[in-house]
């Protein structure tokens, strides 16, 4: 199957197919909203959305949905209502900024409203690196028609041109006569909505004076100070806490349970269904102990463990061992053929799933930690056959996510407990059940197939993925004819979904070291290999600005030092990153040096890109060097920050980021793509001093 | 249950826990100080850091009865009369975080270190810091954080010098 067609889909292996619908009534919205002025968007942008979000709409016309409101009060407060929501990626700062820009308001009187499924329209969720780009536009489209409409309504009051009149710092002007409103003063009293369809022109980003701006984390004092509310700190009134007793395994039936030890401790209250079974207590500490006093018995078939999984992977996703290129391949002077791998691993977010649930006259209200609350809404429907109305989910700025947080099982499970105990209940997963009861980022093999001829031209290519997805399977260079193909394994032995970067981190690693094999096997500069074979200016550019910066070839490699450099483009985001590495004695790896080149379009706000690509060369690093889920007879065994290490400070000591800001391109997002040139370049870097080819992540186990 | 008087942020709480119960459970639930955040619940993560009596702690794995006697300082007690610490200033004007989760038990570490070395290297830094984990990634940023934190108490100190 051609990879394009498969994309969408596979990149959500954990969104099953559930029908969603959008319940929202706009005439109740508009009637809490007070006088003022209200703009919503009807486009083709979130229609796209819907359909990337795995939805199917069974052969229906597909709906007209809103995307996104703006509100402007008689105080000349301005609210956006969106779907996205903010998990450390930092869009509740940069979305307002987009709004500011086009409104030409002040940054500071910009509320977001995220994530509540009672007051913002539907959203597929935040994934996909899709914010900038496609809620960005939204926003400032209807933040644009907000400020013509506040000119217009200011230009009748006045009697005045339209053209005439200045909208800044959120006042109407006319300069002929020197009278002016503050946008409140020109909605008081009245009630101006609009619905906005189409693409009018926004404001080029070389003009913008709010966007593109290093703004500062919105409210980012709460952070500091320990005051801001994370879903796991939402208290209600007679709030419980609650506790899963857990199976043994993957895939067990439950055999037997006696609960009868917890049911006599004070204040303990156990409740089961089916395989669930769980306690409600009056605090966490009771909980436990009461969850610890449950013995259940339960069945667990046989899995397999990581030792078997390469093999068994390879011969569950259907490997025939075939080229499609032999042809070319026959023809070329020098042929490669080699295999990559890289392992499970977590995505670890520090604040674990977390979800508050409260039914109040069989309305169910929960709090919860997810990149998707309509899609734990609809989760929430379905589990206790609820109509949509009956079912709000809100998302308090979360403890991040990295795609790890899709998933709703932590407020169903939640939900179910507050259900019984007729009182709200609070559920924080611990760490064990994070690193095991989630979804990981799916294992993979790589099989990479290429022909160069003798000056360094590739005539041949051929890239297979075998499980771990498509996305960045496809190369970026030069080359006639490239076969690239994603093999899906429907029985991967533990439950596997999105994460940032998706495969493209698994497919650049493959793609971007046997490139380097390739360089190395004609002789050629690793670099001037690349940009030989490369047209796309873009890719181009970030590989000369990270190399300049670097010193890329300067130095040589020696036995004790070397130096890599990998590159590529995904979701409109392109990356290259040199590494330096220093080999210590016992072959200790130390990654001693990161400098990435980054461009995606005009930057909306660069400390907050620069903390985002930062921030995924660091996630990168584990991956790259030790990160790895072990598991047998479907348990995880390092389900421990003790035993599952992640990168940490001394892991991390000089990482540099240049920013390239392209004004005249769209804003792509930012969250993902900055990860996946790390692993390339630190094992090319690796090779460069040792020798030794490393094709498998993670690159370097623990010495303890 | 035990019946606790804890000095929490300069104020005597009255509070019942059980023999073992972690002190980060009593914050959190029973006296509403939810700054103090739970990672791991195994003392690998360091964002449940306290201080008591000004040494970095991991709540997460101190019985609250243990503590009765000592002086704990949360997230929530560092601001004073509505100013800011140095360590909390220095992280906002750093921008030292993403999710920020982990920022609670960074700037009470950070705390801790520069109240024991005012003027630590980098190395110091990293030392002290490596038992709390920043998932996000932020590693280089929270180390120029401590580092301005420092240089603003040698700034406060040489301005007190001079009178």
């Amino acid at each position: 199957m051609p990879v394009d067609e498969l994309r969408l889909e596979a990149e959500l292996h954990e969104v099953r197919d559930r029908i969603r619908m959008f319940e929202l009534d706009r005439r109740e919205f508009l009637r809490l909203c007070t006088g003022g002025l209200l703009v919503s968007l009807v486009s083709g942008g979130a229609l796209l959305e819907a359909q990337e979000s795995g939805r199917r709409f069974g052969g229906h016309a597909l709906p007209q949905e809103v995307s996104a409101w703006i509100h402007i009060d008689a105080d000349g407060k301005v609210t956006v209502f969106t779907g996205k929501v903010e998990i450390g990626q930092n869009i509740r700062t940069s979305l307002a900024q987009s709004v500011a820009e086009e409104l030409r308001a002040p940054f500071d009187s910009i509320t977001m409203v995220m994530g509540d499924t009672d007051l913002v329209p539907w959203d597929a969720g935040t994934f996909g690196s899709r914010t900038t780009p496609t809620m960005g536009p939204q926003l400032r489209t209807m933040a644009m028609n907000a400020r013509e409409m506040l000119v217009e309504a200011a230009a009748e009051r006045w009697k005045a041109d339209p053209a005439k009149l200045v909208a800044e710092d959120g006042r109407v002007t006319n300069p002929a006569t020197s009278a002016s409103l503050g946008y409140g003063e020109i909605t008081r009293g009245e009630k101006l909505t609009r619905t906005v369809v189409g693409d009018p022109a926004l404001t080029p980003a070389t003009e913008w004076k709010v966007a593109g701006t290093a703004e500062p984390k919105v409210n980012g004092r709460q952070f500091v100070t320990g005051v801001h509310t994370y879903p796991s700190d939402v208290v209600r009134s007679g709030i419980l806490f609650g506790k899963v007793v857990r199976p043994s395994g993957y895939h067990a039936t439950l055999v037997s349970a006696d609960t009868s030890a917890a049911e006599k401790m004070a204040g303990v209250q156990v409740v089961r269904d089916g395989d669930f079974i769980g306690v409600v207590a009056d605090d966490v500490w009771t909980a436990e102990q009461a969850a610890m006093k449950i013995n259940a018995q339960w069945k667990v078939p046989p899995q397999i463990s990581n030792a078997e999984l390469f093999a068994e992977l390879k011969k569950g996703a259907g490997d025939d061992g075939q080229s499609e290129i032999a042809a070319a391949l026959a023809n070329a002077e020098v042929k490669l053929e080699q295999t990559y791998k890289v392992a499970y691993v977590a995505h670890a977010p520090l604040e674990p799933r977390a979800a508050v649930a409260e039914w109040t006259d069989g309305k169910l209200t929960v709090w919860t930690g997810t990149q998707r609350p309509f899609g734990v809404k609809d989760d929430l429907v379905q589990a206790f056959r609820l109509s949509p109305e009956q079912v709000r989910v809100l998302m308090p700025d979360m403890g991040s996510g990295y795609g790890g947080k899709h998933t709703g099982e932590c407020a169903v499970e939640a939900a179910r407990l507050a259900k019984a105990a007729g009182k709200p209940v609070k559920l924080i997963w611990t760490r064990e059940e994070e690193f095991t009861w989630a979804y990981f980022r799916p294992a993979g093999v790589m099989e990479i197939r290429a022909g160069v001829q003798k000056d360094g031209t590739l005539v041949a290519w051929e890239h297979h993925n075998y499980n771990s997805g498509p996305s960045g399977v496809g190369t970026p260079y030069k080359i006639a004819n490239p076969v690239t193909r994603y093999h899906e394994w429907k029985d991967a032995p533990l439950a596997q979904g999105s994460y940032r970067g998706l495969a493209a981190t698994a497919n650049h690693f493959a793609r971007e070291t046997a490139m380097d094999e390739l360089a190395q096997a004609v002789g050629m500069d690793p670099l001037a290999f690349r940009l030989k074979n490369l047209d796309d200016a873009r890719l181009r550019a970030v590989f000369v600005t990270a190399a300049e910066r670097f010193g890329w070839g300067k130095e040589k490699s020696t036995a004790t030092r070397g130096f890599g450099i990998a590159g590529g483009t995904e979701k409109g985001g392109y990356t290259a990153a040199c590494a330096e590495v220093e080999i210590g004695a016992d072959k200790t790896v130390h990654v001693r040096r990161l400098v990435q080149a980054w461009e995606s379009g005009a930057v909306v706000n660069p400390d907050g890109l620069r903390n985002q690509v930062m921030g995924a060369m660091v996630q990168a690093l584990g991956g790259v060097l030790f990160e790895q889920i072990e598991f047998a007879n479907g348990k995880v065994t390092n389900a421990h920050f003790a035993d599952y290490r992640v990168p940490r400070f001394k892991d991390t000591q000089q990482i540099e980021v240049i920013l390239i800001d392209r004004k005249d391109l769209p804003s792509a997002g930012a969250g993902e793509t900055g990860i996946v040139a790390v692993a390339p370049a630190v094992g090319n870097a690796i090779f460069s001093a040792t020798g030794e080819r490393l094709r498998e992540m993670p690159m370097a186990r623990e010495r303890s | 249950m035990a019946e606790l008087k804890l000095n929490v942020n300069g104020r005597v709480r009255q509070v019942q826990a059980a023999q073992d119960e972690p002190l980060l459970w009593v914050l959190r639930n029973k006296l509403g100080l939810t700054g103090t955040k739970y990672g791991c619940g195994e003392g690998q993560c360091g964002a449940c850091t306290v201080l008591l009596d000004g040494r970095p702690t991991r709540s997460c794995l101190t019985p609250a009865v243990a503590v009765a006697g000592a002086k704990i300082t949360t997230i929530e007690g560092l601001e004073q009369n509505g100013r800011l610490s140095p360590v909390q200033e220095a992280f906002l004007e750093e921008g030292a975080f993403q999710c920020a989760y982990c920022t609670s038990g960074m700037v009470l570490a950070a705390t801790a270190l520069l109240a024991e070395k005012p003027h630590p290297s980098e190395g110091e830094i990293v030392e002290a810091m490596n038992g709390n984990m920043c998932r996000c990634g932020t590693y280089p940023r929270i180390v120029a954080a401590v580092r301005r934190a420092s240089l603003s108490v040698e700034k406060k100190e040489a301005a007190h010098a001079r009178g």
